[in-house]
C-alpha cells in the first residue's frame, strides 16, 4: 500500500498509510465529539480530510468560489517583531508593514496593534496608538481593526496592583483568590472599555478583542461584558479572539446572563459571544503535538463545526502556531498550514480566518 | 488568524484560502462581515451591488477591471484612480454603509451630513 509523507503536530515529518490516516482522522474528529458533546465528522467529511493528508502535494487550497475572509491579529508582529510573534524584525515602521499587508500580500483586512499588544501597557501610549490609526485609514482601503489583548494576568503581582491568585490558591485561600479576580477583573475592564472608545473616536473599522481568557473565567467575563458596552453603544464592531478550546475555571462561579463560564468549549463560548453583540468570533482549538496533523486537523474542523452551524455572526477559526491544526512550531509548514486552512472552510464552514 | 513567520503563516493562509483583499473583493466582503453578515450573505450582497457573480468575487482578472471602472482603489499603483480614504468613501456609497473613518472625514470638512447607521 502507498504511503505519504504527512506530518506530526509538532512539524516533524512521519509516514502514513492511507488507512492509518483514516484512523488518525476518525479518532480526531471522536476526541473533540466527546469532549464538547457534539456530533464527529460525518463520512464525505472524513473522506474528504483523507483525500487531502494522503495526497502528496506540497500545497492544498480552497475550492474556488469558496474562498473566505482573513481578518489578523498580533497587528504588523510577524514583519516588525521578534521572537514573540515569530517576527522578522524588518526594518520597516508599522504603517509600510500594514500598507504591505494591503498591497504585497493582498490580505482582506489587517489590524494596527502596539508591539507589547496588551491592553494595560498600550494605553499609556494611546495617543501614538491613535495617531498611527488616523494615518492609515487615510491611505489605506481595507478594513482596519484596532487589536489588543485583555491579558487580566498583568493586573496581578508582581506586575499589577491585585494580589495573584496563582499565590493564593496553593496556599487554599479559595475565597481570597476568588475575590481578588473579581476586582481585578473590574480593572481589565475599563481598561479595555476606555481603549477600546479611543478608537472608536479615530474612525477605526473594527476592535479585536484577542488572546481572550488566557487566565481564564474572569477574563472572559471582562471582556464579555466590555463587548456588550462597546458594541451598544458606538459604531466600532467587535472582534472576540479567544486563547484557548476551553475557558479555564480559576475562578469557577462566575456567570454570565445566567450561564457559568468556566468549562465553556467553542460552540457555547461562541453564543455568549454572540449575545454579547460582538460581529466575529474568533473560537481556538488547541493542537497536541503527539498526535498526527491529521488527527489534530479532525478534531479542530470538528470544533469548529459545531460552532459555525449555529452561529448567526461570521466565525473566524485561529490558525496560527499551534491552534486550528497548524503544527506547534514556530516556522509554519506551507503543506500543513495550507491544509489546515482549507479544512476549516471546506469542513468547518468557517466564515473566515 | 494567528502567529507564525509570515510566509509559512500569514502567506499561506492567504494563497491557500482568502479572497484576495483589494486585488479582489475581498475587502468589501470583509467590510459586511463587520455588519454580522455570515460568508455567503455577505458575497451575495457585494456581488449584487458591483453587479457580478459570486464566483467573480475572488477572481482578480474580473475584479482589477471592475474596481478601476467604479474608482474604488485597486492593488497596482495607477495614478489618477481614488486612493485610500478617497476610495473607501466611494465603496460606503456603493454598498450602502457607514465606514467609521469616511464618517470622520465628512464631520471634518463638513462634505455631508453622513450617512445612516
Amino acid at each position: 500500500m502507498s504511503k505519504t509523507v504527512t506530518r506530526m503536530g509538532d512539524g516533524s515529518s512521519v509516514v502514513r498509510s492511507r488507512d492509518e490516516i483514516r484512523r488518525e482522522v476518525v479518532e480526531g474528529s471522536e476526541a473533540a465529539a466527546v469532549k464538547a458533546k457534539i456530533p464527529a465528522l460525518e463520512e464525505n467529511e472524513v473522506d474528504y480530510l483523507v483525500d487531502m493528508f494522503a495526497s502528496p502535494m506540497r500545497m492544498w487550497s480552497v475550492e474556488r468560489g469558496h474562498e473566505a475572509v482573513m481578518t489578523k491579529d498580533g497587528g504588523t508582529n510577524t514583519l516588525i517583531s521578534s521572537r514573540l510573534s515569530s517576527g522578522i524584525a524588518a526594518p520597516i515602521g508599522r504603517e509600510t508593514a500594514v500598507r504591505l499587508f494591503e498591497r504585497a500580500f493582498a490580505f482582506d483586512s489587517m489590524e494596527v496593534g502596539h508591539i507589547d499588544y496588551s491592553v494595560k501597557p498600550s494605553k499609556f501610549i494611546v495617543s501614538v496608538e491613535q495617531e498611527h490609526m488616523e494615518l492609515l485609514q487615510h491611505t489605506t482601503v481595507f478594513p482596519l481593526f484596532y487589536g489588543f489583548m485583555p491579558n487580566l494576568g498583568l493586573y496581578y503581582r508582581p506586575d499589577g496592583q491585585f494580589e495573584n491568585p496563582s499565590d493564593l490558591l496553593p496556599l487554599g485561600k479559595i475565597d481570597a483568590a476568588r475575590r481578588t479576580q473579581e476586582e481585578a477583573l473590574e480593572a481589565c475592564h475599563d481598561d479595555v472599555v476606555w481603549q477600546s472608545r479611543m478608537f472608536a473616536e479615530t474612525g477605526a473599522d473594527a476592535i479585536n478583542y484577542d488572546t481572550v481568557a488566557s487566565t481564564g473565567d474572569a477574563e472572559f467575563l471582562a471582556t464579555l461584558r466590555a463587548t456588550r458596552t462597546i458594541s451598544s453603544e458606538t459604531d466600532m464592531p467587535v472582534e472576540v479572539s479567544m486563547a484557548a478550546e476551553m475557558v479555564l475555571g480559576f475562578h469557577g462561579e462566575l456567570e454570565y446572563e445566567g450561564t457559568r463560564l468556566a468549562g465553556l468549549w467553542p460552540h457555547q463560548q461562541m453564543k455568549l459571544v454572540e449575545r454579547a453583540g460582538a460581529a466575529i468570533f474568533g473560537p481556538v482549538v488547541n493542537n497536541n503535538s503527539k498526535k498526527s496533523c491529521a488527527w489534530n486537523v479532525a478534531r479542530a474542523a470538528t470544533f469548529v463545526k459545531a460552532c459555525t452551524a449555529e452561529a448567526t455572526i461570521p466565525i473566524h477559526p485561529n490558525v496560527g502556531n499551534g491552534v486550528g491544526g497548524v503544527p506547534m512550531f514556530e516556522v509554519s509548514p506551507l503543506d500543513m498550514v495550507s491544509r489546515a486552512s482549507a479544512a476549516m472552510i471546506e469542513i468547518g464552514k468557517a466564515d473566515g480566518l | 488568524m494567528g502567529t507564525g513567520d509570515p510566509n509559512g503563516m500569514g502567506m499561506a493562509h492567504a494563497l491557500a484560502s482568502s479572497m484576495g483583499g483589494i486585488k479582489t473583493a475581498g475587502d468589501l466582503v470583509a467590510r459586511m462581515q463587520l455588519r454580522k453578515m455570515r460568508l455567503n450573505e455577505a458575497k451575495q450582497y457585494v456581488a449584487e451591488k458591483l453587479g457580478v457573480s459570486v464566483l467573480d468575487l475572488s477572481d482578480s482578472t474580473v475584479m482589477r477591471t471592475v474596481r478601476e471602472e467604479l474608482d474604488i482603489g485597486v492593488v497596482t499603483a495607477v495614478p489618477g484612480l481614488a486612493k485610500g480614504l478617497e476610495a473607501k468613501a466611494r465603496i460606503a456609497d456603493l454598498l450602502d454603509i457607514r465606514i467609521n473613518s469616511v464618517e470622520r472625514l465628512k464631520a471634518k470638512t463638513g462634505l455631508g451630513a453622513g450617512a445612516p447607521a
